[in-house]
Formats: C-alpha cells, structure tokens, sequence
C-alpha cells in the first residue's frame, strides 16, 4: 500500500478493490480478539415513503438529494458513489463480501447507490431498507471512535436533508424495531477459547439476557462460522446512543476477560495439544491444493488463537483478516475469472491462500 | 449424509471443530447443532417480528383484528393488515396513523416507548433544549439511584439553569 499522509478515497471500483479494506488491519485496541467494531445509524427523508413502497421516481430523488448532501459534507468529501443498478451482480457481490452493502442494496434491481468516504472508515447506503443507513466502521475494538465518527456524519447529513422524527419515537424507520436512534452499535470478536472449551453457551445465554444480539459474520441471519460473534445492541428505543454504546462496550470488555482467562486455562492444561491444532491449521493452509470458503475461516481461526497466544512464526493477524474477505466467492471469481465451478473456485482459493500466506512468510523472514 | 451425532435426521449444518486432538469436519442435524449450543447463536435469537406482532393478536375477537386490519395511513394509504404481514411501515405517517397499535408493539420489542437519543439538529435550539432538560432529569434519576449524590447535585443545577433559559423564551414550547 502506498503511503500518504492523508488517505485519498478511491476514485473508482477498481482502486476500491485493489487494497483490502483498512477495517481489516488488525490493528486498534484489543485487535488480537476483536477485529472490528461497527456503528450504524438508520435515517428516512420525512417527505418520501420509506424504499419499499416508495416509486422509482421518488427513490431516484432520494439518491440525487442524498448524494448532494454527502458530497457537500467534510465526512464524504470526494467520496466515492456507485449505483448498484450501474453495476455488474459480481461487483454488488463483492462490496456485500467487503461488509459495505448489505444482501438487500446488493440486489441491484432500483435506484440504490452507495457512498465510501476514503479508508472506508465511513460509508452510506442509500434506498436500503431505510433511505440512509449511515456506517462507521474501525479495526480492533473502538466504540467511542466508531460512533464518534458517525455522530459527526450524521450532524452534517442533518444540516441538509429534513429526516423522519418524533417528538416521542425519535427516528422513524420503516422496521419498528429500528426506531428510535436507529443505531446498531456491532463488535464483530473471536472467541475460540470458549467455543472449545464448551462454555460459549453460557456466555452467548448471558449476553441476550442483558438486552444484546449475537449473530454470525454477515450479520442478521447469518451463520456463526471461524468461532467469530457479531455482538450488537438489540433495542434502540428508551435510551441514548451511548447509554447503548457502553452497555456494549462493558459487556464486550467482560467477553473478552472471560475468553482471555479461558485461554490461559487452555495453555495451562492443553498447551501441546492446543500448539499441535494451530500448526496443523497453519500446515493445511500454508500447503493445500483444494479448499473450501468455510474450510478456510476455520483453520484461519485456529491460526488466529496462535497469533494472539504469540507462538512466533505465524503470519500477521491482518493477513488472516484479508483471507476471510478475499477467498469468498466473488472475490476470487473477481481474480480469477468468472465462469469457475465450485471446484476450479477451490483450486484458485488455495493458490491465494498459498500466496498470501507464503508473501507473509518471506516478509517476517524465516520460521523459528 | 446423517447426522454424525443422533445418525438419524438428515445433516443440514456443517463445521469445523477442534476436539481431542483432532481437526474435524462435523456434520450434523439441526437439533443436535441446537444442543452443541453453536448454531443457535445464528439463528434462534434473531428478532422475530412476525411471531410478535402475531402475539399481539391473540387477545383479539376476529371482528376487532378485522377492524383494525383496515385501520389505513391517510398518507401512503398502507392498512395496517399490510404492515402486520411485512413487518415494514409505509412512511413516516404511518407511525401516527397505527399510533394505537404500535405502542404495545413497540414496548414488546424495546421494553419503551420514548425517545431519550439524539436530535435532529434543524429542530432548533428550543426543542434540543427541552430534550436536554428530560434527559438530564432521567440522568439524575439514575444519579440518585447509584448514591452518586455529587453528581446529582451537579445535573440539578444544570436543568434548574436550562429551565431558567427556557423560561426566558415564552415562545419555547414542545412540538
């Protein structure tokens, strides 16, 4: 990646793609557990029916007005937009692979669009289930910076578009269960320790029972997969934004006590067997000729556990990162050609796996 | 292929798992995943709106559920039959036409029913005052609550100084 001093946004699809997204730099506060923290505040143009019964015409307006809005804001400035129906399915798919559209904006089929502010450190989805879904995203756990930064946006979006409220629901949003404040504050954490250990139930039973949500790497509905939680906020009505940001943060802090305790009592008790599984995992990844996308968030966790548990010789956490991303689909159809079966998508997987893991090999300079 | 836990049921959930030494690909049925306790996380506790706002019917005679079915937003014209079969309002509007409806609704998701977040900015600096005076007062509620007396005495006199400004612009008045 080249250096500047202050990070230019993509000028088009392809610069956005050519770098793996900044959010997976396995950096920030407590990176070696949580890989991202991310905000989302939902918001509606008062005088338009919210997207889906809204017509085309009305929903073009929204995104002209929108995108107007944003580009006149310091938040978004030289953003860049791209409208979903400009775009090709593959390309939709691979911003759904990077987190930055959702599967519902990723249908292409109206008038939807989306803005990335440099870093993609900020984004917005325009004509989502709601008009706007505003998204903060960072590396490691960073709360207070994440909503920082989306509080900022969404002030200046304010400015110049006139959003949906009450007096007595706050932001309306087309799904009652948004209203309110409309956020969704989200740690996306790995938690292997207490998956292996047995005791994930526990703590995933006493997480709901304080009013959070659990779900899988791509959000709602979505499969647990790699031993990586998505914790978020439940409710958004009936307290402030950071009322529900600290409850996060407290219980988050508290996970990751209990995950860190869990992984020492592992070492203490299972430390050669627990070695053994990370260069095992390392070994399949580092060597195979034929994966799977699932096959590799695995192993990738157990690679992970030996990272943070600091065996030397293994890759850097953000190599990891950028796996998770870069072997899904349409990534690698992206790379690789489109027309691949499933199992021409295996064989190119493991060929990028190999690469990545052996260019970050020769970077750190020889294994121990 | 059977589930490799009961070996009766089809397996439909598929992971990889550390055990014993081992690395090993598991595949088994959904309700032995629901008992391992990993698939569930994904799936049993998402929100599901349609089994509540079915919920919310039961206590109803058919002619009640009938009538307010075609209770309609004078706006974008959605009934209210519309949105208990998407789980989607229409507009804005929507949230005062079933105001009647939505609030036990919305107790039942969010255990509230009021607004204690950010303001729109262009509401101007009389109603983020007056949501600043209600705010502070659940704040010093839950001040005292935590015996953090200082702390109350100091939001008490931060709200008697707002009202003292509120008092000054008669216009001020709550939307």
């Amino acid at each position: 990646m080249t250096r500047q001093a202050k990070p230019r946004p993509p000028a088009n699809f392809d610069e956005l793609i050519a770098e793996p997204s900044p959010w997976l730099s396995g950096e920030g506060p407590h990176a070696h557990m949580v890989l991202s923290t991310r905000i989302r505040l939902a918001r509606n143009l008062q005088s338009v029916p919210f997207t889906h019964r809204a017509r085309d015409e009305q929903l073009q307006g929204v995104l002209l007005s929108v995108s107007s809005a944003a580009q006149r804001s310091e938040a978004f400035r030289d953003a860049l937009m791209l409208r979903m129906n400009e775009m090709g399915g593959l390309e939709r798919q691979i911003l759904v692979e990077r987190h930055l559209v959702s599967h519902e904006l990723g249908d292409g089929a109206r008038p939807r669009g989306i803005i990335i502010a440099a870093g993609e450190r900020l984004s917005l989805m325009i004509n989502e289930e709601d008009h706007l879904r505003l998204q903060a995203m960072t590396p490691g756990f960073q709360l207070a910076e994440a909503w920082g930064n989306a509080d900022a946006a969404d002030d200046e979006l304010d400015q110049a578009l006139d959003f949906a409220f009450s007096d007595e629901i706050g932001y309306l949003t087309s799904c009652p269960t948004n209203a309110g404040t409309g956020l969704r504050a989200s740690v996306l954490i790995h938690l292997p320790a207490l998956v292996l250990l047995e005791e994930i139930q526990k703590v995933l039973k006493s997480i709901m029972q304080v009013g959070l949500n659990v779900r899988g790497l791509y959000g709602e509905h979505s499969e647990v997969m790699g031993n990586l939680f998505q914790i978020s906020n439940q409710t958004t009505l009936g307290r402030a934004e950071r009322d529900s940001i600290e409850s996060l943060e407290r219980v988050t802090r508290q996970i990751i006590e209990t995950e860190e305790r869990a992984r020492e009592r592992m070492m203490r008790d299972a430390r050669v067997q627990i070695e053994d599984k990370v260069w095992r995992a390392y070994g399949t990844l580092r060597y195979c000729r034929s994966i799977h996308s699932r096959e590799v968030i695995n192993l990738c966790s157990a690679v992970r556990l030996g990272v943070a548990l600091g065996l030397p010789g293994l890759c850097p956490p953000h190599v990891l990162n950028q796996l998770l991303i870069l072997t899904q689909p349409a990534h690698l159809q992206r790379f690789y050609g489109s027309d691949l079966t499933p199992a021409e998508r295996n064989v190119y997987r493991a060929q990028l796996v190999r690469e990545r893991l052996d260019a970050a090999d020769r970077e750190s300079g020889p294994t121990p | 292929m059977l589930c490799q836990i009961c070996g009766k049921n089809p397996s439909t959930v598929h992971f990889t798992e550390i055990h014993d030494n081992k690395m090993s690909e598991i595949h088994v049925c959904e309700r032995c995943a629901e008992e391992k306790g990993l698939h569930q996380s994904a799936k049993k506790h998402k929100f599901d709106i349609a089994d509540l706002l079915a919920g919310m019917v039961d206590g109803m005679t058919t002619t009640e559920e009938e009538r307010v079915g075609h209770v309609q937003c004078p706006r974008c014209g959605l009934l209210y039959s519309g949105f208990k079969e998407t789980g989607r309002l229409g507009c804005a509007e929507c949230y005062a036409a079933f105001q009647f409806q939505l609030r036990p609704l919305l107790r039942r998701i969010h255990g509230d029913t009021r607004h204690r977040g950010k303001v729109p900015t262009r509401d101007g600096e009389g109603a983020t005052r007056s949501r600043q005076i209600q705010r502070l007062h659940d704040e010093l509620q839950r001040a005292v609550e935590r015996e953090e007396f200082e702390r109350a005495a100091g939001i008490r006199d931060e709200i008697q100084r707002l009202e003292k400004e509120q008092a000054s612009h008669p216009a001020e008045k709550k939307r």
